[in-house]
């Protein structure tokens, strides 16, 4: 039997994704995170889109679904105010969830209901070959951008924060355990948790961006680029916007949405009588 | 008899969802829907079920499936705009077999058209979302008794083969006022759960006339949905060439449908025996049908009258078994031909000719000039 069997789909292997991919990793931290926190696994339900991102939640073990290219952060709001017992995790993409789907993510975040959004970010769009993200970094070249691309890229974590996201973090995949750690946070915090990983694409954002489809050549590049939070201030503003800044954003409280509707179903029982 | 109450079709649509048991509502502003969605956000917390507000009508038709995952009996409300924005949502519910209705309360259109009443979107209500291999179902309520007890019927229809049923009403019909008598008995049908084990339990096998029972995320059944063509089991086809059953469940979401017609057709026939001219209509269309044909009999012509409830599926048999006799067959819709040409389809030796409005509603003189100018 397979070491994972409990929280893998091991009966579905091998898997579909390419050598060296970022979303078994990103997949595995996120079992990983519900299966330390020691929740009752069939109460957890794992949402994604459509994208290469989106492919793994067929290979968990859980109450799960692929849902439509950017809609996945939709259909967990109805999962969840329909039953705030289940623990609603969505692995989305970065053109899944920011680009499609970006109305859903901010309104999400606005109204603070209790998801635990994990956005694997590589940078572009993989899975349909290629393509200019909303993340991809100023002047890189892509199969929509042959002269380079023109455009800023989106910065998510604080796009996210200042919609009112409660917990907001974001990691590399050469973060594992910080991955993790943070993502057992979002699920543990009352309201809308949202953590960015920024993942390897070798056969993309490697190949393109890095010009290498070496998957340990694009870990050490997100390890060399990637600057905490806390250490900032100690270089350069130009040489800051070049950077992967990781670290924890956002750590508060306030009023969560489907405890609100408890207390006003509560509030309104009382008036009825 | 039972309680005899006096509200609009949008209103009387409300408290039909109610009495079938929805407990989630979904849904962003539009008129003429608007009526539904507000008397929804007071209605659903009196009754412990939850209505929301989405950011748009992609988000509503998502967040009423989720919702139906998680167990709920859900619903939406729009009208021709937000219509079509839904269509990728609607695909995937079929795609999914997940039960949840959707109201249309059509405008006129194309685009934005305005809030002139109009039946313009029955071709989109069947052929709406992409990749066409599905068959769906489409009511079409004509008063306001019907707004309620077509509501409840849709969620029956729904649960029962785990598909998302349109209530396909009018500006004309949601924002009409007349007598709603609630009736002492309704019947509810429930979603079919699975019994069996959790391994033997394959989500989406079952005969071809039904629909698999559903299990609920939570459940502990740890089932897996995707839009993907999928298996039995619910997994993506990666491969033609390897799963030699991989448009098993493809077939099935057009045959459950197909091969229970009989039960899903709903028509309303009258005058029909020894009539030689039939009006053929449906909602709005139909009330002023209905009159142009009493008093065409009173005038002695032999004019019938029959009423589609259920547009689609089509049935294309029964349509011709009751028009058998007839030598005209008058279709009015205020569109520019939709269901005419189905008529058509189930009657090609037979002279079907249009009255059609492209915007409001027939008048009984526009159909009775028009049986006159035939007979
Ligand atoms: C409505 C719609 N538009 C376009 C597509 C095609 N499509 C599939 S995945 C994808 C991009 C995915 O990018 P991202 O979210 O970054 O995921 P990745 O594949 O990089 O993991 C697109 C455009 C689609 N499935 N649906």
């Amino acid at each position: 039997m397979h070491l994972l069997s409990n929280i893998i789909r091991t009966e579905r292997l091998p898997h579909e994704f390419c050598p060296g991919c970022a979303i078994g990793q990103v997949y595995h931290y996120a079992a990983k995170a519900v299966e330390e926190l020691g929740i009752n696994m069939d109460k957890v339900v794992f949402l994604s889109g459509i994208g290469c991102n989106s492919r793994g939640v067929g290979y968990v073990r859980f109450d799960s679904a692929t849902t439509l290219h950017g809609r996945a952060i939709a259909f967990a709001t109805g999962v969840k105010l329909a039953n705030p017992n289940l623990t609603v995790i969505v692995v989305t993409g970065d053109g899944d969830g920011a680009g499609i789907g970006g109305n859903h993510l901010i309104h999400a975040a606005r109204r603070n209901i209790d998801l635990t959004v994990i956005l694997y970010n590589n940078r572009v769009y993989a899975s349909t070959g290629g393509q200019l993200a909303p993340t991809t970094p100023y002047g890189m070249y892509t199969s929509t951008t042959p002269y380079g691309s023109l455009e800023e890229p989106f910065d998510l974590c604080s796009l996210v924060a200042a919609a009112g996201a409660v917990y907001v973090a974001r990691w590399t995949t050469a973060h594992p355990y910080k991955a993790i750690n943070s993502i057992k946070k979002g699920v543990l915090k009352k309201g809308f948790s949202f953590i960015e990983i920024i993942g390897q694409c070798p056969t993309y954002f490697g190949r393109y961006i890095l010009k290498t489809t070496d998957p340990v050549k694009c870990l050490k590049w997100l390890i060399e680029n990637s600057i905490m939070k806390e250490s900032t201030s100690k270089i350069p503003a130009e040489e800051l916007s070049n950077k992967i800044v990781v670290g924890e954003f956002v750590d508060k409280d306030r009023p969560e949405l489907t405890e609100q509707y408890r207390i006003l179903r509560e509030k309104l029982k009382l008036q009825l009588v | 008899m039972g309680k005899v109450l006096f509200m609009s079709g949008n209103d009387a649509c409300v408290e039909g969802a109610i009495a079938a048991g929805c407990r989630f509502f979904a849904g962003y502003p539009i008129t003429p829907a608007n009526e539904i969605t507000e008397r929804m956000s007071r209605r659903m917390f009196e009754v412990n079920g939850v209505f929301i507000q989405m950011e748009d009508e992609i988000a509503s038709i998502c967040a009423v499936i989720g919702a139906s995952w998680a167990g709920l009996k859900a619903m939406t409300a729009t009208s021709g705009p937000g219509f079509s924005l839904m269509q990728e949502g609607i695909g995937y519910a079929i795609a999914t077999e997940t039960p949840c209705v959707i109201v249309n309360v059509q405008r006129i259109g194309p685009s934005t058209g305005s809030i002139f009443s109009q039946q313009g979107d029955v071709m989109q209500a069947r052929w709406g979302s992409h990749g066409g291999c599905y068959e769906n179902i489409v009511l079409s309520p004509y008063s306001i008794q019907e707004m309620f007890s077509l509501t409840i019927e849709s969620f029956n229809l729904s649960e029962e083969f785990r598909v998302p049923v349109i209530l396909l009403s009018e500006a004309a019909i949601g924002h009409l006022r007349e007598r709603l008598v609630i009736p002492e008995k309704i019947n509810i049908v429930n979603r079919r759960r699975p019994t069996v084990s959790i391994k033997d339990f394959k989500p989406f096998k079952a005969l071809e006339n039904e629909a698999p029972p559903m299990a609920f995320f939570g459940d502990g059944y740890r089932v897996y949905y995707t839009g993907h063509l999928h298996t039995v089991e619910g997994f993506p086809v990666l491969s033609l060439e390897k799963y030699p059953l991989a448009e098993e469940v493809l077939k099935r979401i057009s045959s459950k449908i197909r091969l229970n017609i009989h039960r899903i057709t709903m028509l309303d026939a009258r005058y029909i025996n020894d009539a030689k001219i039939i009006i053929v209509s449906y909602g709005s269309s139909a009330r002023a049908a209905l009159r142009a044909v009493n008093e065409a009999r009173k005038n002695g012509i032999k004019a019938g009258y029959l009423r589609l409830i259920t547009l689609w599926p089509f049935n294309y048999q029964k349509i011709r078994e009751l028009c058998s006799y007839a030598d005209v067959v008058i279709v009015a819709e205020v569109n520019n031909g939709q269901i005419l040409y189905e008529v058509q389809r189930a009657l090609p030796s037979k002279n079907v000719i249009p009255l059609l409005k492209l915007a409001d509603t027939h008048t009984p003189m526009e159909v009775l000039a028009k049986i006159r100018e035939v007979v």
